[in-house]
């Protein structure tokens, strides 16, 4: 095939593939938009197998062949509440891959100009760290590792200096300092433990953040391996896939009110015991939770009320609730009342992880509203019902200027006429500060423990 | 093809993508990450080069595994993000059905 068809039809699939994209801004296009995608990416395998005359080569099929059966194998099984780690998982062998196609063309390739040669070394360096990263962010995620964060003794000078290493070692490739095998197996080490290091100091709600930017790296290592072995397929859909992750992250980092340095460098949130000690920020008045409504109040409230808003939270996730807050959503209609769902950016574990749980509850996706969309409508609504949500309807975060989620978004929830809680228990959130909706006198009833318990309690009074 | 393109190949891409990226609703964040999975294992095409030319053995595995892993990818990611728009609908789909 003539260089100029490879480029017009690799042109063709790249607009096919960002089409496809654009098509998920609707959602009535989305699948569509993603069948584009998969067709275009079907053809890109096509079309580079024509290109370097290696479609009779039976190894290669039959190691397409392999990776797609453990793949549908794999996304049959997958539970909605498992899709975070299934991306970080992804992002991990996304990584992977550009950092061994990085290896291969540093161990085979001759000739190679300085430009291949670093290109290949920061190919294989980002691919490490991206596998490295993610596997311990899966880990955590599947609380197969503790969630917690963990700072070693001197953290910052280790993960800097393995970042000088990876980084030094690339540069000694580019000039063919010494041995390449040596350099490749220094810098893949090296990576591989700086990936660690970063990954480990992440606490589990900033899990968020760390899955978008690593979602960035596995474009980004890719569109890196892409320079070296000059493909332009891979350089272009890299860079693609290396913006929607920055673009994730930044939106994650703004919904917590975080700096992405904050949260890679350990900053102003650490894991310090002192915030996770309710009493130390209390403003609470001792007598908040004496006068606890009695059921009947609850009953009234929940069948005279005609607007209301649902806020789900992770806890709901957690306790698996899905299908409850459904009912209990159902039963209020039929009752005659509106209702509609406030989804906060950070509600999931991962970026619009809890329209996912919701949706495949069978929650019509268009109840489900945006913080920005829903916030106004709290001053006239009747009753808020949250369940298991905590920071992200902490209306400290609106006035007390000394707390770290000030600034942040929140749902107003304070705003509504009456409020139920359906929390586990009425500790702080993830942030360590208390809550002023919990020191309410008046509009908030409290229904504690699991939240499965507290749905099901909710929906019979109904 | 000269670094010189290539680069700014990535700048166009990565700058196009962003701005088409940003209209993708918060409400379908989970399946677009999921979506760019399967993209990133666009880095499939480098692994099949480079197993094709791959004359020693531990290159050859080397470069299997890297098929299998972005091969995953691709085919995971688009498949889990397939099954994940499909769930989403509104009341009057739900009704047809």
């Amino acid at each position: 095939m003539s260089d100029t068809a490879y480029y017009i039809i690799s042109a063709v699939f790249v607009i096919g593939v960002l089409s496809g994209i654009a098509l998920m801004s609707k959602v009535k296009y989305a699948v569509t938009g993603n069948f584009l995608s998969a067709v275009c990416m079907a053809g890109a395998i096509i079309i580079t197998m024509i290109k370097y005359d290696i479609l009779p080569v039976w190894l290669l099929w039959a190691s397409m062949a392999a990776g797609t059966v453990i793949s549908l194998i794999w996304i049959y099984k997958v539970k909605m509440i498992e899709m975070p780690q299934l991306v970080a998982v992804y992002n991990g062998f996304g990584g992977a891959a550009s950092a061994f196609v990085a290896i291969l063309t540093l161990v085979n390739g001759s000739a190679l100009s300085v430009f291949s040669l670093i290109t290949s070394g920061l190919a294989m360096a980002v691919g490490l760290v991206t596998l490295t990263g993610s596997l311990v962010a899966a880990g955590k995620l599947a609380r197969i590792i503790d969630g917690k964060q963990i700072v070693l003794k001197g953290h910052s000078v280790i993960s800097n200096t393995l970042l000088v290493l990876s980084l030094a070692s690339v540069v000694a490739i580019g000039f063919g300092a010494i041995d390449t095998i040596a350099l490749v197996i220094v810098c893949s080490l090296v990576s591989a433990a700086f990936g660690v290091i970063f990954s480990i100091r992440v606490g589990g709600a900033d899990m968020p953040i760390t899955i978008s930017l690593l979602n960035s790296f596995s474009g980004v290592a890719g569109a890196i391996a892409g320079l070296a072995v000059s493909d332009i397929l891979l350089v272009t859909i890299g860079g693609i896939v290396g913006a929607s992750g920055l673009l994730l992250t930044q939106i994650m980092c703004r919904a917590m009110n975080r700096s992405l340095s904050d949260i890679l460098l350990g900053g102003h949130k650490g894991s310090g015991p002192a915030q996770e000690e309710p009493e130390s920020v209390s403003q609470t008045p001792e007598e908040s939770n004496e006068e606890v409504p009695a059921e009947t109040d609850v009953r009234d409230v929940l069948r005279q009320a005609k607007n209301i808003i649902i806020i789900p939270g992770y806890g709901m996730a957690l306790s698996q609730a899905q299908m409850l807050v459904r009912q209990l959503s159902d039963k209020l209609e039929e009752n005659g009342a509106t209702v509609k769902f406030a989804i906060h950016p950070v509600a999931g574990r991962m970026p619009g992880h809890m329209n996912v749980l919701l949706c495949e509850a069978d929650i019509p996706y268009d109840k489900l509203y945006e913080l920005e969309s829903i916030n106004d409508e709290f001053k006239d609504c009747d009753l808020a019902i949250i369940i298991g949500a905590n920071d992200v309807v902490n209306s400290a975060a609106r006035y007390r200027k000394d707390t770290p989620i000030y600034g942040m978004p929140v749902l107003n929830a304070d705003l509504a006429k009456h409020a139920i809680i359906c929390n586990y228990d009425l500790k702080p959130g993830y942030a360590g500060v208390d809550n002023p909706l919990y020191s309410k006198k008046t509009g908030v009833t409290f229904m504690l423990g699991d939240a499965k318990d507290s749905l099901a309690k909710l929906i019979e009074m109904i | 093809m000269h670094p010189v393109i290539l680069v700014g190949l990535f700048i166009a891409a990565t700058l196009v993508g962003y701005k088409v990226i940003k209209n993708v609703p918060s409400l379908l964040h989970t399946p677009l990450m999921s979506g760019m999975n399967a993209l990133s294992g666009v880095t499939v095409l480098g692994t099949l080069v480079a197993t094709a030319k791959a004359v020693e053995l531990q290159s050859q595995i080397l470069g299997v595994i890297a098929i299998v892993l972005a091969m995953i990818n691709v085919v995971g990611g688009f498949g889990i993000t397939h099954r994940m728009l499909k769930m989403f609908r509104t009341k009057e789909d739900g009704d047809n059905e």
